[in-house]
This record gives structure tokens, sequence and C-alpha cells, in this order.
């Protein structure tokens, strides 16, 4: 076991902290420091790691968004046509005490010129009996793939589902207890609790998961998650009916049902040579609430300020599987279909019923343990009238400490 | 979910069997093996992994999550072997009985000197692991040293069988030593003999017995064995360089056949932990079997 070592520790003169991740670096190393003296004697291994994640997309020009649905959250993506570093991420993670972890990352958004802290929390495991208590920013556990880190997906990009929910994943500021129950079968429930999520400033989810084996070839894991926000002036924009952008913001309530099954096949429970993984998310979202076009005159628009009643049912999901036919090669179909349901509301936008698809293939190949190139093929019809065949491909390297992934 | 408050209610206020035996999660067959031996009927033990899985590739899935929920004790390799998987099982489990650091959690490359431990400034090709290599059960010697560590550590965590848990230490490490003995006359003609292998995971093994390893499939230890690695070993090598071609049972066979096929030296599959072949059954049929393979005509 390493120990850390002092100049870690030190502040060095003459640096000053003058990007984001400087300083969380400098403040998660500056509590390592004191960390020894908590942990009556042990050391503490920090451990550091930096994904670096490249991206060509070959894609429509101009700005895409999801037909029939109002954009939510936010969404990091590539320009087309264009190599970027897109969600590059570093990460710094370290045991306090036994049962103490703290951790923290910071992805980079290449858009934007800017780092951005993705995850910084401590959690402590055993505060009761199989409860553990995190607290901080942390990625929501609702469905499935929204607390997988993007590197650790095996399609490029989010999901139009998770789209659709967040701008690409869901994080809370606030804490979240998971709850391991003491039988045979793996059942797991969560409760989250957001003073602010994304745009929302209060949010709670509860969710409960379900898992097991079956022989040794199989294992399965599925739960349901229900997530109530109280959004407060969210915003997005849309097209309103001169075709002149619109900023909205809505205040209101937003329920949300998310079901997760995940299934893995390996020849004797032997992933490193064949593997097989299906997986599919499915929601359902009602939003009641009042929604504000801002006034757009100036540009030529039709909105005048006005704000009107607002009520949606939604849905939607996707399916997906992934297939290692031999070691280091994994090919991959997703289907994703999604259901603008019903949308009243009276004000002068472009937010008609739509049902947005995506086909998506793919095919990795892994140089190393430690790395992924992936060339991706989307069918996309997300955006009424204006289908794109686009072509990615991504390149991820992972340097240091590279935690483990999750089933 | 009313039942499962209700039940963890009755944890919580300690409404287990009194006489409840110790539960162990051990993370490879040859510690539970171990176990076994040491805690009788006093214990109740499950491996995560068996013979058939690369113990380096393995997932913290559900089922395994809920067998670390209720362990007593964690008994691990350690050394980096279970890098990919056991830090996300122990804390996914919520259990902090079994976290490093806690009385709880037993890893037994602590007790025993690593073989290949990279010099300081080496470059780390692959998948080295940089506290030295893992697969440390398969020199019997090793076993020694863990089984009285671990014995202590049955004894500390279930003290009111204390003297039960000493008695079967002693009685294991008597018939442990006199295996050894005839395991090293069996052993005695393979000194000095050349072996081909793949990965660093019979090391202790071959070092043990005195076997040279001449060739290794793996072009870099970790990274799968490639054609042109694979070609280059079959004009390179000549029938007789080697007695034996030797894997694991987790390892894929192709490889390993087709330069056997190339070079006209036989595969043998050698049990790797208990649970390997059929007569693997335990721990001394692990050293028995793998002697007879390598020592077959």
């Amino acid at each position: 076991m390493s120990t850390l070592s002092y100049s870690a520790c030190r502040p060095r003169s003459g640096q000053r902290p003058s990007t984001l991740l400087l300083a969380l670096s400098t403040a998660m190393a500056s509590s390592l420091c004191i960390a020894p003296a908590l942990a009556g004697g042990h050391t503490i291994t920090p451990e550091v790691s930096f994904t670096l994640q490249a991206l060509y997309a070959d894609m429509a020009a101009g700005e895409r968004h999801i037909s029939g649905f109002l954009p939510e959250g936010h969404a990091h993506g590539c320009n087309p046509e264009k190599l970027c570093l897109d969600h590059s991420e570093f990460g710094l993670a370290a045991n306090l005490t036994p049962t103490l972890r703290a951790s923290g990352s910071v992805i980079f958004v290449d858009a934007e010129d800017k780092g951005e802290v993705e995850e910084l929390w401590l959690q402590q495991v055993g505060v009761l009996p199989g409860v553990s208590l995190k607290a901080g920013r942390f990625l929501s556990e609702l469905g499935y793939a929204n607390s997988q880190h993007p590197h650790a997906r095996d399609f490029v990009g989010s999901s139009l589902m998770n789209s659709v929910l967040s701008g690409s994943h869901l994080i809370h500021d606030g804490v979240q207890m998971k709850w391991l129950a003491p039988t045979e079968r793996f059942v797991e429930v969560n409760a989250e609790l957001a003073k602010k999520s994304d745009n929302s400033p209060k949010a709670w989810s509860l969710g409960a998961h379900l898992g097991d084996d079956l022989g040794t070839s199989h294992a399965w894991r599925a739960g349901l998650t229900y997530l109530h926000a109280k959004p407060v002036n969210r915003a997005g924009h849309v097209d309103d009916s001169n075709e002149v952008e619109a900023h909205t913001t809505f205040t209101g309530t937003s329920k949300t049902w998310v079901a997760d099954v995940l299934w893995k096949w390996a020849p004797d429970g032997n992933s490193k040579e064949r593997h097989l993984k299906l997986q599919a998310e499915y929601f359902h979202r009602t939003q009641d609430g009042q929604l504000t076009c801002e006034d757009n005159r100036a540009d030529n628009g039709a909105c005048t300020g006005t704000t009107s009643a607002f009520r949606s049912k939604q849905s939607g999901g996707y399916a997906q599987a992934v297939y290692q036919f031999m070691p280091r090669w994994q090919v991959g179909v997703r289907y994703e279909r999604l259901d603008s349901g019903t949308l009243d509301f009276s004000l002068p936008i472009e937010l008609a019923a739509y049902k947005p698809s995506r086909h998506s293939v793919m095919l990795n190949f892994s140089p190393s343990e430690m790395s992924n190139l992936r060339l991706q093929y989307n069918r996309d019809t997300s955006m009424q009238g204006a289908p794109d065949d686009q072509w990615l491909l991504q390149y991820v390297q992972s340097f240091g400490a590279h935690g483990a992934h999750r089933f | 979910m009313r039942f499962l408050i209700i039940l963890n209610l009755a944890l919580l206020l300690g409404l287990t069997p009194a006489h409840a035996k110790l539960t162990v999660l051990a993370c490879e067959p040859e510690w539970a093996s171990l176990v076994a031996e040491l805690g009788g009927a006093q214990v109740s033990v499950s491996s995560a992994t068996h013979a058939r899985q690369d113990p380096h590739h393995i997932e913290a899935r559900p089922s395994l999550l809920a067998q670390a929920r209720r362990a007593d004790l964690l008994v691990c390799t350690g050394a980096e072997l279970e890098a990919g998987w056991l830090p996300l099982l122990q804390r996914e489990s919520g259990n902090p009985a079994i976290q490093v650091g806690t009385p709880g959690y037993f890893e037994a490359a602590a007790f025993v000197t690593l073989l290949d431990k990279p010099q300081p400034g080496q470059h780390l090709a692959g998948h080295v692991h940089t506290a030295g290599n893992p697969h440390l059960h398969l020199n019997p010697h090793n076993l020694v040293p863990i089984a009285r560590a671990l014995s202590q550590r049955l004894q500390q965590l279930d003290p009111t069988q204390a003297a039960f848990y000493r008695e079967k230490g002693t009685d294991f490490l008597a018939r442990w030593q006199a295996a050894i003995s005839k395991w090293e006359q069996q052993a005695a003609p393979l000194r000095g003999r050349n072996v081909v292998v793949q990965h660093g995971s019979l090391a202790y093994l071959l070092r043990w017995i005195g076997l040279q390893v001449v060739a290794d499939l793996e072009p870099i230890p970790g990274v799968e064995p490639s054609v042109n690695h694979l070609t280059s070993l079959a004009s390179s090598l000549r029938p007789g360089a080697a007695i034996a071609i030797l894997r694991t049972p987790y390892q894929a066979a192709r490889p390993a056949e087709w330069l056997a096929s190339r070079s006209q030296i036989p595969v043998h599959v050698l049990p790797y932990t208990v649970g390997g072949n059929t007569a693997a059954k335990d721990l001394f049929g692990l050293f028995d079997s793998s002697l007879r393979v390598l020592t077959a005509p």
C-alpha cells in the first residue's frame, strides 16, 4: 500500500488553483491530509483516475432536438463533423476510514471549454446494518443507465429517454440512502432527497431493485423507481409558430416512473471470452404546472411572454443488446422509442404530438483493458421532419486507478 | 416491503439465533476450502467464484452483493487480484463488518512474500499487478502462515469457539506439512524441466516444483494470445523444448491447442483451484491432482 506523499499535501508556492479542476483537487488533497488523523493512523491511498474520451461525429449540421418533448436538464454534446474531447473526466477518490469514502470527479465539456463538477460526495457504509448514506453531489439511481459514467456506457451518447428526462443524466445535490436486505435474494431499496436536482430546486425519489442468478450462466436485476420533482422556472428552448427560437420556463410538478431490467449471460459465469448483456428501461412521466414563453417579438417571434397551464403525460424507453463474441470485440444493437403522449397548453410554440425513435448499431474493440474504440451508426428519427444518418467514432482511454464498473 | 422492514428491525434488535454459525464469503474456492478446514461445522462458507471463472474478471452481481451483505467474514487473496470487483462488492453490500481495515476482511496476500513484484520505475506493460503475482495459493508453503493467521481471525471473530478453531488449525497444519513432504517427493523428477504457460497463473506452483517457463502464450501479461505471437512461438518451439503447455480451466482451450498441434508439445490442464477438476475436491486434492497431471507419462 503506497502512502500519500507529503508533497501532495503541501500547498505548492506560486501555483494558484485557477480552474475548477485544480480547486477540486486541492480541496480533495487537503481533506485527504487531515484524514489520517480521522482514520486513527490508517494510511490513505488516494485513487486518481483520468478518462480521456474523444469523439468524432458525422451528423447533420445544426442543433437537433427531440420533437414533442420540452428540453430538460443539462446536455453536453459534440458539434457535428468535429473531433472533440467530449465528457473527459478527472476523478479522485479515497477511503478515509474503513467505512467512509470520499469521491469527486470533474468532467470537461468540450463545447463550452470548461470543467464541471459532476460528482463530489461522501459515503458512509453501514450506518445501520445494510444501510449506506451518501451526501453531496451524485448521479441519481434513477433506473439503470443514469448512474453509469459515460465512459462505462455501451453506446455513444445518452439514450433518448435519459435525454428527455434530464438532458443527459440526473444529478442530485442532496442525500441518498440505500438499504440492502439481509436476504438470500438481492433486494435493495434506495431513497434520494435533493435540494437541487438539475433545474429543480427540490426532488425526491424512491426505488427498489431485485436481482439474482439463474444457474451458473445467467444473472439479472430489475427495478422500479419513482421520481418526484418540483421544477421552478426550468428553462427550455423550442421553435414558436413563426419558426423563431423561443425560450420557455416551466414551473410545476413532475412525476416520473422508471422501470429497468438487466439480464446478463456468460457461459459458466466466465465473462472473459463471451457474454451477452440485455438491457431495457421504460419511463412514464406526468407534468402539471405553468409554462411561460418569453417575449420574442423583437425577433419576429410569436411569443408575448404569456403563461399557460401545462399538462403532459409522456412515456418511452429503449431496449439494447450487447454481445461479446470473442475477447476484446463486442457488437450491439439498440432500439429507442418515445411517445409525446398528451400535451395540454395554449402557447404559440411547436410542440406537436410525435413518436421520436432511433436505431443504433455499434462495434466495439478494446485494444486493452483500459481502452475502447467504438464505431456507431444511428438512424435518428427523433426530430420530426429531419431524419438523420449519424456515424460516431469514439475512443476512450483510462489512466490511473480505475474503479470497478457496476453490474 | 413491510415484511422486509420488520425483518431488518428484528436483525437490528439482535433477534438472531443464539448460536449462529459464522457466515464466511470467500473470494476464491481455495479460501473457501481453507475456511472449511479451519472452521469445520462452526462456519457456513461459500465462494464468490468457481474454478471456471477468471478471478480477475468477475462482476459484483446482485447475488454476490446479497451474500456479502450477510457475511461476517470475507476471505480474499488481495494483491489487486480482485481489484476489478471486490471494492465495489464491499461498498455496495452496505455491510460495515467486511470493509478493508476491519477484522471481517482477511487478505491472504498480507501473510506471504509475493513473486514477480515489479521493480520501482519498471515500465508496467499490460496487466501487471504492482503488488506482485497474486496467484499465491499454488505454493503449499504459503498456506502455512495464511492458515495460522486465518485460524486466529476465526478465533477473534467467534471467541466462544476459540478452542475449537485452535484445535482444527493445529490438526490441519499437521496434515498439511505431511502432505507437502509427500508432494515434494513426487515432484522431484520434474525439477529443471521446461514448460509453456499462459499468464502467470501457475507461477507459484512452477517455482515450488522447480519447473522452468520457456514461453508464455500471452505476449504481455493480461493481453490475450495473438495470432502473431502464437505463430512466432510455434516456429521457435521445437518438439521436446518443453514437457507440456499448461493452462487453467478458466483459460480458453484454443490458443494452447493450436500451439500443441504445431509444436507437438502436449497440453495439460491443471486444476488451478479447488473444483478445477473432479479430483480437486479440496486443497489436498488440488495438489494431489496437479502433481498427477504434471507427472503423467
